[in-house]
């Protein structure tokens, strides 16, 4: 990689930093109708840039990220459906620690093996998460999925609308707080260290970085950030289904994410955007051609265009510079 | 306590039938990662492959069954040279992380090419007569199927262990799996090792799903189902060796059917919880070198 990256590069938001935030509040007034999905997208590009942080910049390989996104969600819904809990900033914060917790407590035994047994380990903790929610019917909801979940007004002042405008806010809100955080994180020496791990962890061990706790603190945060956005997505569907844990939902997310470009901030934001208004307008119409052809872009990706969409957009740019 | 016994050796019976069938699956998987050090979890794709060869062979084309378990092996085995030839190979040298989302693609392509070959019903297996009723042994009475299931997997592993162990080609393949910067410089043909290999192994996975059509059903989501149990048979086995997941898909297959014998309402979570613990305890499996 020659680009400079991370801790190495200028620091300031720069001017393109802040298109995708214009094209989402311009997004908010030109297209009303498509408010739900949008709502959906930046859930999932919160999501997606949780994994980024570990897998993109850390390097950690994993198969269960989303046990935090399901863990997440099912906090915030089983907090506003049983117990009666329904301020929406205090879920997020309650889905958030939750998460936070099971991320500092699996992490710590995780991040202590490599290869397959940390894919296995990933894997297997995420189907224990799946496992739990599917058999403890009375207070998950098991397969019929947990419905009932009442969300007061943000602050006490703004409803959530039918028309999903409070939902399509507090969400980019949100993201633009994730954001805001690790882009933070990746241009600090810490996101540096990251990135050391990342391409020679044995190196960075002889250099005295404390290679175990940076990767511990950065799986910590990033399963808060999947923590906030699964409660995002109970409080914007006030339902929760099991199709939020498991293998599956993990191989989605990591595909969003491959789409747009592992390992750079803006990857986790064109991937969950493309992939799903692709499958709003498709997996309709084509279901089974929809899965056989994510399958297929995979396998096309990471055979010929490993750096996802941006990865492309980074070439042409520079093929064309080189004729200008 | 007559009842308790005839359910334990029930249990012990269909949980030993059950980790043949994981074991004779999950075999080749061992082995590709151990040899090749590739992350395929589209293995079980494979396996399903298997048990569609099988049902349709039965049902369409009016194969005898055992004519249909061995092209089960045969076609799958001669499918995965070439996908091992044109797609694999390339990805030998890359990183773990492109390993894993290419195979995850793969998962995805087989769940979609299957939905629409086979619906998403799941493909009931007919059997032929002499393979239905039951066999009494000792005064005890065992589905014949899951004894014929039990004879042909043994039958299968004795041969693959003399294989390995006691001929030139198993020598070749411990020599590689140890080393294989130096099995290549002695003159090994590691490429064709490999290829020779991964379509061992795939026919394997793919006689095992054929095989097993019965205990664990053939559907379209069969690959991503039933993947935590076919790397948990590696995993907690330990890499590249054979004795290892046997040991480990014993052990699960056994413990699998006893708690959903005894604990049905806990379903699968007390073996990912074992999982757990016992990778902890020994990160490189029961039976793994240490790394």
């Amino acid at each position: 990689m020659t680009r400079a990256v991370g801790y190495a590069a200028d620091p300031r938001i720069r001017f393109a930093e802040w298109l995708p935030w214009l094209a989402a509040v311009a997004g908010f007034f030109l297209l009303p109708e498509y408010l739900p999905l949008g709502a959906r997208i930046l859930t999932y590009v919160l999501f997606a840039l949780s994994l980024d942080l570990i897998l993109g910049y850390a390097g950690i390989i994993t198969l269960g990220h989303s046990a935090f996104f399901g863990l997440g969600a099912y906090v915030a819904g089983i907090l506003a459906a049983k117990l009666g809990v329904t301020d929406p900033l205090l879920l997020l914060l309650a889905a958030a620690c939750a998460a936070g917790a099971l991320g500092i407590a699996t992490g710590a035994v995780i991040l202590r093996t490599h290869g397959l047994t940390q894919l296995m380990l990933t894997l297997a903790i995420a189907a224990v998460c799946l496992e739990i929610a599917h058999k403890a019917t009375s207070i998950t909801g098991g397969a019929d999925g947990l419905s009932g979940i009442t969300i007061a007004p943000i602050f006490g002042a703004f409803k959530f609308d039918l028309y999903g405008r409070t939902a399509y806010l507090w969400c980019l809100a949100l993201l633009f707080a994730g954001w805001w955080v690790t882009r933070k994180m990746i241009y600090s020496p810490f996101g540096a260290t990251l990135c050391g791990i990342r391409e020679n962890s044995v190196r960075m061990h002889a250099i005295g970085v404390p290679v175990y706790r940076r990767l511990l603190t950065a799986y910590t945060i990033s399963a808060m950030l999947a923590g906030l956005a699964g409660a995002l997505l109970a409080e914007t569907n006030q339902f929760v289904g099991l199709n939020v844990l498991g293998f599956e939902p993990s191989g989605e997310l990591m595909v969003m994410l491959i789409l747009g470009g592992v390992g750079r901030l803006y990857g986790a934001f064109v991937g969950p955007l493309v992939y799903l208004i692709a499958q709003d307008f498709l997996a309709k119409q084509f279901p089974e051609y929809w899965y056989f052809g994510i399958g297929l872009m995979l396998v096309v990706v990471v055979l010929f265009a490993r750096g996802g969409i941006l990865g492309i957009a980074d070439r042409i740019v520079a093929r064309a510079r080189k004729y200008v | 306590m007559e009842v308790f016994l005839s359910s334990l050796v029930s249990v012990a019976f269909h949980g030993i039938a059950y980790g043949m069938i994981l074991y004779v699956i999950s075999v080749g998987l061992s082995v590709t990662m151990g040899l090749m050090g590739f992350v395929n979890l589209a293995h079980g794709a494979f396996a399903m492959a298997g048990g569609y060869v099988l049902t349709s062979a039965i049902s369409r084309f009016g194969l005898s069954f055992p004519l249909a378990l061995a092209l089960a092996f045969i076609a799958v085995a001669a499918a995965s040279v070439l996908l091992e030839r044109w797609l694999y190979s390339r990805l030998y040298d890359a990183g773990e992380l492109e390993q894993v989302l290419f195979t995850i693609g793969l998962i995805f392509m087989a769940v979609a090419a299957a939905q629409v070959t086979f619906g998403m019903l799941q493909r009931p297996v007919l059997l032929p007569d002499y393979l239905k009723g039951q066999i009494s042994v000792l005064g005890r009475d065992f589905p014949a199927y899951r004894v014929f299931l039990i004879a042909v997997s043994s039958a299968m592993i004795a041969a693959l262990w003399f294989g390995v162990e006691r001929t030139l080609w198993g020598a070749m393949v411990r020599a590689a799996v140890d080393n294989r910067a130096m099995a290549q410089s002695i003159g090994i043909n590691t490429r064709r090792l490999f290829t020779l290999t991964f379509a061992l192994g795939s026919g394997l996975a793919g006689l095992g799903g054929a095989l097993g059509a019965e205990i664990i059903a053939i559907q379209p989501t069969y690959p991503f189902e039933h993947l935590a149990y076919f790397l948990i048979v590696v995993a907690v086995g330990g890499l590249g060796s054979l004795r290892g997941p046997f040991a480990a898909a014993l052990l699960i297959g056994v413990s699998d059917t006893a708690c959903k014998y005894w604990l049905p309402q806990f379903g699968a979570f007390f073996i990912y919880v074992a999982t757990i613990f016992l990778l902890l305890w020994r990160p490189a499996g029961l039976f793994g070198r240490r790394v």
